[in-house]
């Protein structure tokens, strides 16, 4: 049977060297050089999230937000050059960004203009094919108005959709073979092939984070497309960050 | 229970030839105790879970399915409960009435008899065993009875409603969203799901890419989604009211955000609905692939290569895989007697 | 590897013939052999790997327009784990034979650097298994932390989805990997040839293995982070698992690594239960935690190789282009999901019964009982361990398999808690008429059983097909199994380590700190994980980053309670550093007043655990029994001989029926 008096606590100082407050340094500095290396590992992988383009800075209320976006075969910067991706151009500066966070303002029409510099395909799922949810349920594509595209005889490139606003607009695809094809991004509208699609579509009232993605499994050399890129934010996945 | 704090112990007597003769007096008045105490509480647990909580428990009573979700978790939460109860409450007994700071606490006897005690072994597997055995024959029943319980039945459902008017809904999923076919609205495809009351549906559901799961949480309906593989389960739609899907299988980054809302309208509502909604998308449903069982999307080339497809084939591949030729009769005779009558999309 | 070689006269030593704290240090430390040069060889070996990979493969079309090189990714980590063997020593003995000379014996040590090498000591391993299944745990709960936090709000993201899926999938494999070896690496390995009477494991290099293997393990599966992360979570389903970036090699190579250790570690304990008992240990004689680490290894001996197979398939369509899991070049994604259950559902066992082991151990002693029912508790884990073969179609009742095997298979898995039922009335009945000693391994045992009760319930919901229709894949399945593993494991462990502390350090853990850590965690494991069964029930599927706006309080106070269940183990932390390193306690020898084999042994245990082969008696168990026979003779004459034979030879140690 145990008894307390057997629990004496019995310090064998001499065995071990160190004090006890040399100890307990000892102890506290491994614990600070673990807390940082797990800081710095945390803050080194949530930096590589994109960054965020702000519309609703220096907009005016009531006046519409005109976005114009590219979609390249190749992203060409970052950590995937490679990988197909969005670039945005930024209200304030003009300059191409390599993000899929917008930062939208509520209830306020966004005039929209995609740059399409990629390929195409059949979507795997015609319904993509349809235009949905924005101003008349209708898009431009080179000027010419379009409700519906047949991927099968029309090849798209990628498709703008944001489920929870019902938002689905089919991008055509270029041909490679064509001159001045754009191989790596960011490209420029001027002077290589490209297509350019607009529409507009009224943001909700209520503020949050909508997703938009793309709908034909455009992630070359993952199984069934839909990997890589697909599934990585500020390639073709992002959110539409609606705030008041 | 402090009433009961000096009885078995009988203070004051340490000896351990004290307690054996408590013990011989009463060998069972701790177990009567527990039993007390165990049956008051589990009659009214049972009582206040039924009466109070059972008609909310999730996932409600918009359909079939779900009603006989409801009722069975009810079943089983009757059963489990009085089963939690008798373990906490003895423990419970056990910690308040045997600690060894109780004052007076007798000491415990070893021995044969403390070490094995074949009639409470024997009773304990009977019981468990029985239990057991009974919640599997309910469960199997309630399985069974209901065709399925809106559960996934693979590509060949062995048990199917009664009901000779089935309405057959065919769920695509796919990174990231469903889409919903409508063979008797001429293979129409949409974004929402309406579906009409009092109705028995059949849901085949499918997947063009990777493995999902359709729940429509209301409507007690969870049936995965295989690529390649038609995967049905029935439901018999009860009530009106707005239902929510979600993908229940983890499919990659956009899983939490793969939702979105249907509806359950009366049926005069669901004709008119699909008459105009089959209407208003047929610009694009004459695009469509005819209507399978199952796609193979990459037969159109649209593998990820971004290519043309100049192999010659279908866009999609016709294939109906996995069983389908039994149930493809199935289906046409359900078609045949629902309102509308099939037509595929044509190219 | 002097176990081996130690010549009879040898043989009890306590360790004591070697030089004052040990001499290994024959070379400069940085050309020693440990886990430094471990690290700077894993290192190379990935470095060497990836540029093969990319020489060899970078020319395939496929892994060229993805930007990704599977083939270097996978070369590069089964090259990093074979550097971090090779320089940890693991490889020395196997390479020298191969070599056709003989090994260099490494003497062994008591100073504290064997932590950091290959020893083939079992106690040393077992202490390095306890560190690392902590690091483990620990970095699993990290991972856990920042889930809940994203949960706090239903639409606005602290993180990204995709970080997110990666975080869920982190968690999940980290603590999977944890805690199947949870209990069997650290306790398993340091105490059972203690508990039946044997000088060593049956294998020691294989022991030793394992436990590198598994470490190994932990780096590998790291890396999926900063390689993008998997988004499959830890049931790596497999269309999915085709499609994703370079994440997912590291799941595939870290499950077939860890999984390699855990057959290695299964094997090894199942012969030495079975070989190595001291004479006199009969099956009716060896402790309870004995039977559950039997049950435990058989099932890590038999499941795991499923596991390990079905990785490297998936290894194998990622690389070079199979199609074992893709449907539409004629495989079936339905290959993955047997596969992974049929080892998945034994893996679950693999994390109860020990935890079940564990407590049987404790609940005598804190009673001052014999264990109620003993042949019961072992039928128990037999029984569960059987079973847990027949029920893996249980995780797939909405798949789409063939309808008629649900009912079946809901027979089965409802036939489980009937050997689980067992366990239950073992401890029932220990308890009665007991007298419960309010120590804070006994806190934890009998939390285990509050908490092992719920989770065993509501796992009789979840095999009801039609309830599962409501609750499969939701929250309630994940607060199901949390409450059996967590509840129920990783509690056991907790009071395992508090029990039997002062046997493996000579430290006794602070009490006060050991009852705040157990109140804190008991309270918030369950205002954590039991509001998860109403979520679940209320619609929220697993592993998802948004959910319905209604569901947010109970999310919230499910997020809160996580952060306080969290800082419990801080408090766990303080106390182990404090009483082992800062302020220790010397510990009496047998501080709980237990019968078992483990507690009639020095403090330290020696070197060889038994100056003469012990012939046991009797089981550990004869509680409050005045005139019950001690349960070994420690010092036995008759034996001399044969127990000098039987572990100096290395040879199996016949069973001791006179």
């Amino acid at each position: 049977m145990v008894t307390r008096k057997q629990l004496q606590p019995v310090v064998r100082r001499e065995e071990r060297g160190l004090s006890r407050s040399g100890r307990i340094a000892v102890v506290l500095g491994l614990f600070a050089v673990v807390v940082f290396l797990a800081v710095f590992a945390a803050m080194a992988f949530v930096a590589t999230e994109p960054p965020t383009v702000s519309f609703i800075k220096g907009h005016k209320a009531g006046s519409a937000v005109h976005l114009v976006a590219q979609t390249d075969g190749a992203g060409g910067t970052g950590i995937h050059p490679t990988w197909v991706s969005y670039q945005v151009k930024t209200p304030q500066s003009g300059k191409w960004v390599h993000t899929t966070l917008w930062q939208l303002p509520t209830n306020t029409r966004i005039d929209v203009t995609i740059y399409q510099f990629d390929s195409g395909g059949p979507l795997r799922n015609q319904q993509w094919g349809r235009v949905t949810g924005t101003t008349g349920n209708a898009a431009t594509l080179t000027g010419t108005t379009f409700t519906v595209l047949n991927s099968y005889k029309r090849p798209v490139g990628h498709t703008f959709s944001v489920a929870a606003l019902g938002i689905n607009v089919p991008l055509a695809g270029v041909k490679t073979t064509e001159k001045g094809f754009c191989q790596s991004g960011p490209c420029n509208p001027g002077t290589q092939l490209h297509h350019t699609v607009t529409f507009s579509f009224k943001t909700p009232k209520t503020p949050g984070n909508y997703r938009f993605q793309c709908f034909i499994p455009c992630g070359a050399g993952h199984y069934a497309g839909n990997g890589g890129p697909m599934q990585t934010l500020g390639f073709m996945g992002g959110f539409l960050e609606v705030q008041a | 229970m402090s009433e009961h704090a000096g009885t078995s112990g009988r203070p004051g007597a340490g000896a351990s030839t004290s307690s054996v003769a408590a013990g011989t007096a009463r060998p069972l008045q701790d177990i009567w105790r527990i039993v007390g105490i165990w049956v008051a509480l589990s009659i009214v647990g049972d009582l206040v879970f039924w009466f109070v909580a059972g008609p909310h428990v999730p996932p409600g009573d918009m359909t079939s399915s779900a009603s006989g979700a409801q009722f069975d978790f009810n079943v089983l939460f009757m059963v489990a409960l009085p089963v939690i109860l008798a373990v906490w409450t003895y423990m419970g007994y056990a910690v308040i009435m045997w600690r060894a700071s109780r004052p007076g606490a007798p000491e415990p006897i070893g021995g044969p008899r403390a070490r094995s005690n074949l009639k409470v072994q024997l009773w304990w597997i009977v019981v468990t065993t029985v239990v057991v055995l009974s919640m599997f024959v309910f469960g199997t029943v309630e399985l069974i009875v209901p065709a399925g319980a809106g559960g996934a039945e693979g590509p060949n459902p062995i048990w199917t409603p009664a009901s000779k008017n089935v309405l057959p809904i065919q769920v695509i999923a796919q990174q990231w969203q469903f889409t919903y076919r409508y063979p008797t609205f001429g293979g129409m495809e949409t974004s929402t799901l309406i579906v009409p009351d009092n109705t028995t549906i059949a849901f085949h559901v499918t997947s063009l890419d990777v493995i999902h799961s359709f729940w429509a949480y209301q409507l007690g309906v969870k049936i995965d989604a295989n690529p390649g593989i038609d995967d049905v389960g029935y439901t018999t739609t009860n009530q009106l009211g707005k239902f929510t899907v979600r993908c229940n299988e983890l499919c990659g980054i956009w899983h939490g955000a793969m939702y979105d809302y249907g509806k359950v309208v009366s049926k005069a509502q669901f004709q008119k609905w699909g008459t105009s909604t089959a209407r208003a998308t047929a610009a694009n449903t004459k695009y469509l692939p005819p209507f399978a069982w199952t796609y193979s999307p990459t037969a159109n080339g649209a593998t990820g290569v971004t290519a043309a497809n100049t192999s010659g084939q279908a866009p999609f591949s016709k294939i109906q895989t996995y069983g389908a030729t039994t149930k493809a009769k199935k289906v046409v005779k359900n078609v045949q007697t629902s309102t509308t009558t099939i037509t595929t999309g044509s190219t | 590897m002097t176990l081996d070689v130690a010549p009879p006269s040898q043989m009890g030593s306590t360790g004591d013939t070697l030089p004052p704290g040990g001499v290994v240090h024959r070379r400069p430390w940085w050309m020693g052999q440990h886990m430094g040069t471990g690290l700077l060889l894993g290192i190379g070996g990935y470095a060497l790997g990836h540029y093969l990979g990319n020489t060899i493969a970078g020319g395939y079309t496929h892994v060229g327009t993805a930007g990704e090189n599977d083939v270097a990714i996978v070369l590069a980590l089964l090259l990093g784990v074979v550097g971090w063997l090779a320089g940890v020593g693991a490889l020395n003995y196997p390479l020298a034979k191969l070599a056709g000379r003989e090994p260099v014996a490494q003497p062994d040590t008591q100073h504290w650097t064997r932590f950091f090498r290959f020893s083939v000591e079992h106690k040393t391993v077992g202490m390095q298994y306890l560190i690392a299944v902590l690091v483990f745990l620990f970095t699993g709960g990290l991972l856990a932390m920042s889930i809940r936090t994203e949960l706090l709000s239903p639409t606005s993201h602290i993180i990204g989805p995709g970080t997110y899926i990666s975080i869920v999938g982190e968690h999940g494999t980290v603590m999977m990997m944890m805690a199947s070896s949870l209990v069997v690496g650290p306790l398993g390995n340091w105490l059972i040839p203690i508990m039946i009477g044997s000088r060593r494991m049956a294998f020691p290099r294989v022991e030793a293995f394992s436990f590198w293997l598994f470490s190994a393990g932990y780096f590998v599966i790291l890396t999926a982070l900063p390689l993008g992360g998997f988004p499959t979570g830890w049931t790596g389903y497999a269309p999915l698992q085709t499609q994703a970036t370079v994440g997912m090699d590291s799941y595939l190579v870290g499950f077939s690594v860890i999984g390699l250790g855990m057959i290695l570690a299964g094997f090894n304990l199942l012969v030495t239960i079975i070989n190595y008992r001291a004479p006199g240990m009969t099956w009716s004689r060896i402790p309870v935690f004995a039977w559950s680490i039997l049950a435990t290894s058989a099932l890590l001996a038999l499941a795991t190789p499923t596991l390990a197979v079905a990785c490297m398939f998936g290894i194998l369509d990622r690389t070079v282009g199979t199609a074992f899991y893709v449907n539409a070049h004629g495989g079936s994604s339905y290959l993955w999901e047997n596969l992974f259950w049929f080892f998945g559902h034994p893996e679950v066992y693999i994390m109860a019964l020990p935890g079940f082991g564990i407590v049987g151990e404790m609940l005598p002693v804190f009673t001052r009982k014999p264990l109620f029912a003993y042949r019961v508790a072992a039928a128990g884990m037999i029984g569960v361990a059987l079973l847990s073969f027949f029920v893996w179609q249980h995780h797939l009742f909405q798949s789409g398999i063939n309808p008629d095997m649900r009912p079946l298979f809901m027979l089965t898995t409802e036939l489980i808690s009937i050997p689980t039922g067992f366990i239950f009335l073992v401890g029932l009945g220990t308890l009665y008429k007991a007298k419960i000693r309010f120590e804070v391994p006994m806190l934890f045992a009998l939390a285990m059983y509050f908490n092992f009760l719920i989770g065993g319930v509501t796992g009789v919901f979840v095999s009801d097909v039609p309830v599962d229709v409501t609750v499969h894949g939701s929250f309630f399945v994940l607060a199901h199994f949390h409450y059996t593993i967590m509840g129920g494991l990783v509690f056991a462990f907790f009071g395992g380590v508090y029990y039997w502390m002062p046997k493996l350090t000579g430290k006794m853990m602070n009490k006060t700190l050991g009852k705040v850590h157990f109140w804190m965690m008991f309270v918030f494991f369950n205002l954590t994980f039991f509001p998860m069964f109403l979520i679940g029930l209320l619609g929220q599927p697993r592993r998802v980053f948004e959910y319905a706006q209604g569901l947010q309080t109970l999310n919230d106070f499910s997020s809160v309670s996580a952060f306080c269940l969290g800082a419990s183990f801080l408090v766990f932390v303080v106390n182990f550093v404090w009483s082992i390193f800062i302020a220790p306690q010397e510990a009496p020898l047998n501080p709980w007043g237990s019968l078992g084999l483990e507690w009639q042994t020095a403090t330290p245990v020696p070197q060889h655990n038994f100056e003469r082969i012990p012939v046991v008696l009797t089981d550990p168990y004869h509680y409050s029994e005045p005139g019950a026979s001690p349960v070994a003779d420690l010092a036995p004459t008759s034996f001399a001989e044969f127990a000098a034979v039987g572990a100096g030879g290395g040879g199996p140690i016949a069973r001791g029926e006179p």
